[in-house]
């Protein structure tokens, strides 16, 4: 304790007593914080377009009203959740299958999430249902997900043309108007790629297949899995936001380090 | 050295009268009585500290050691620099934590450059402050004004001198000098300015679909343009175009034939600059604007890509609220109401493309934009 003692007038302590409350803060937060509740049912196994409807009174009529005609909130044009008829197989597959729904809270927007709440056979068994309503794109095949099928090359042209605004040159997504954003594309599974293309989840368009070929879209996912895959030669990406990050680091270590060197020049020698 | 302004330590500096209506020290917000004592004392300089090597022979060779193990760890960084720029593959990569995967030759060759370059000048930095002489010394700075001799010299040369070279005496001389000197600029204007380019012309009023290629001194003449696909460069149904969709649009003949690479425009990317423009269907109930429901086709609409602010790609459109966004500046158009600016630095709405569709059910433009696309310029709308 002596040693802590004599060094406590340091210029660096109040830089490391800084760090130090700021490490036990999140810590202690981290700690205490309240898990998520998770209040879904484990359901069965289902498979047939009864059981999603079951699966789909439980868990999703709430917002989506009872046979998926959709409901307002009441509260001006709000609406809780849209009607489902005419979604698809695909819809369903994406919402649940990366975890945006069912939603815990309102929000402005629905983010993935890791916790997936329904097994693969019970999204199957809602999908089957809600696509029973009415027709609409349905969840793709292996093959045309399957990226080592696809032109990476053709898909980056497509990309940059179709996707890079919003989704960021690196597909680390973006910033929308009034709080929505384009989510990052890292390690979003082939599969639900294609699908948020063919149905136009949220406030993204709806890339149809007269739009996008749906080779076209295998030749995107090729080119997504290429640039997930691939090693940084230039070191540090920073998330490859472009100059935001690139711009913060350099201020903060470059001006840093300079200003270091300027104390330690400046300071006399023992 | 000017005597006169310099006082020695210690003796006692005169306050001399303030001039004009400057403040003066003992003006304004003062503490105390509010005046000032009659006289300062020079403070001099603060005395000399001597260092831990200046007193004891063992820490100036630990100062020493120091220092020479600085330049040293220069010397293994430049050496293994050396080595590993023969050693490394270009291709190989290495695993740094918290980067990933990375190319060995930047981090191996950063790193000895790094410390080939940091140990030089921490050793000099170390060496300066630890061992070399820290005497306090002053120098006096040097009055501006120079000597009496000279001036008077400077003035003799100008007058005297200078009536040797008869300057005064030849009049021709000295115009023909004046105007050399005063014309040779012009030339290193001239070749800045001429590199320019050619003047735009009617170029920046015009694009793509005013019928074709839309460069200086261009005349195109309007025929309609089937809206193609970027970059497949396929024609579009109407019957494709769903609501909720996107398309990313080009005119006709501006791209090359995606198999091929012929064909397209000479200046493709100046062209697409101005001609780019997104093709939206919306419900036709929702959309507020007359003129915008006419100059589309039951609900589709094209508008110009290019922000009217400074030329960035309005690319972001969000299907559910109808808002384009520009993601330079955050400029966003609302759709459904002609592409009003509602938020943003952009002045003036997105321009709009009058579309139909052709005896085969593919979109073709009805007439060019009716205004220029893109930023404001001088000339615009003349």
């Amino acid at each position: 304790m002596n040693a802590l003692a004599a060094r406590r007038r340091h210029p660096a302590a109040i830089a490391v007593l800084l760090m130090l409350g700021l490490f036990l803060t999140g810590a202690v937060y981290a700690a205490v914080a309240p898990e998520p509740a998770d209040a879904t049912t484990q359901a069965l196994p289902a498979q047939s377009v009864e059981e999603g409807k079951s699966l789909f009174r439980a868990n999703c009529a709430t917002c989506h009203g009872v046979n998926a005609e959709g409901r307002q909130t009441g509260n001006g044009n709000q609406i809780a959740g849209p009607p489902l008829a005419g979604v698809g197989a695909a819809a369903v597959d994406f919402q649940v299958g990366t975890g945006r729904m069912p939603m815990t809270q309102p929000g402005t927007q629905a983010a993935r999430s890791k916790t997936v709440k329904f097994s693969q056979e019970q999204i199957d068994a809602l999908a089957a249902y809600v696509a029973s309503l009415a027709p609409g794109p349905s969840v793709p095949s292996e093959e045309a997900v399957d990226p080592t099928k696809g032109d990476p090359a053709m898909g980056g042209e497509l990309f940059r043309v179709n996707c890079a605004m919003c989704h960021n040159f690196a597909g680390s997504g973006g910033a929308l108007t009034r709080g929505k954003y384009a989510p990052s594309l890292k390690d979003v599974s082939g599969k639900h790629i294609y699908e948020a293309m063919a149905t136009g989840p949220q406030s993204m368009p709806v890339f149809n297949d007269a739009n996008m070929s749906p080779e076209n879209k295998r030749n995107i996912i090729a080119f997504l899995d290429t640039i997930n895959k691939q090693e940084n030669p230039g070191g540090l990406t920073l998330g490859s936001l472009g100059p935001v990050t690139e711009g913060m680091f350099a201020w903060v270590f470059g001006l840093g380090i300079l200003v270091g060197c300027a104390v330690w020049l400046g300071s006399k020698a023992a | 050295m000017n005597e006169q302004d310099h006082t020695a330590p210690g003796t006692e500096v005169t306050p001399t009268d303030g001039h004009g209506s400057a403040v003066r020290l003992d003006e304004g917000h003062v503490v105390g009585t509010g005046g000032l004592p009659e006289r300062f004392t020079n403070p001099g300089l603060p005395t000399h500290v001597p260092r831990m090597a200046d007193l004891d022979e063992a820490a100036a060779r630990r100062a020493e050691k120091q220092v020479a193990t600085l330049f040293g760890i220069s010397i293994l960084g430049t050496l293994l620099f050396i080595v590993l720029y023969f050693a490394l593959d270009v291709n190989q990569t290495v695993f740094v934590p918290g980067v990933g995967e990375t190319s060995a030759t930047n981090v191996g060759l950063g790193v000895c450059l790094a410390l080939s370059l940091l140990g030089i000048g921490l050793g000099a930095v170390h060496w300066a402050k630890t061992l070399m002489p820290d005497h306090e010394v002053v120098e006096e700075r040097h009055p501006m004004r120079a000597s009496d001799a000279d001036r008077a010299e400077a003035v003799r040369v100008l007058t005297e001198e200078g009536g040797k070279s008869q300057i005064t005496r030849r009049p021709l001389i000295k115009y023909t000098l004046g105007g050399a000197m005063a014309l040779f600029p012009l030339g290193l204007a001239l070749q800045v300015g001429g590199s320019l380019g050619p003047m735009p012309q009617k170029s920046l009023s015009l694009t793509w679909w005013n019928g074709g290629p839309s460069g200086p001194g261009e005349e195109p003449t309007f025929k309609p343009l089937r809206l193609m696909k970027d970059p497949e460069n396929e024609p579009i149904k109407a019957s494709d175009v769903t609501i909720g969709s996107v398309f990313h649009v080009m005119p006709e003949g501006l791209l090359p034939n995606p198999e091929t690479g012929e064909g397209g425009a000479k200046h493709l990317l100046e062209e697409k600059a101005k001609a780019a423009v997104l093709l939206m269907r919306l419900d036709p109930s929702q959309i507020q604007s007359q003129k915008e429901l006419a100059w589309g086709h039951e609900g589709i609409v094209a508008y110009s890509k290019i922000c009217t602010h400074v030329g960035c790609p309005v690319g972001l459109y969000e299907q559910q609220t109808h808002h384009l966004l520009c993601p330079c500046h955050q400029s966003t158009f609302d759709v459904t109401q002609d592409c009003k600016v509602i938020f943003g630095p952009a002045k003036r709405p997105l321009p709009q493309l009058k579309i139909t569709v052709d005896d085969e059910g593919y979109l073709v433009s009805a007439q060019p934009f009716r205004e220029a696309v893109g930023p404001s310029f001088w000339e615009r709308g003349q």
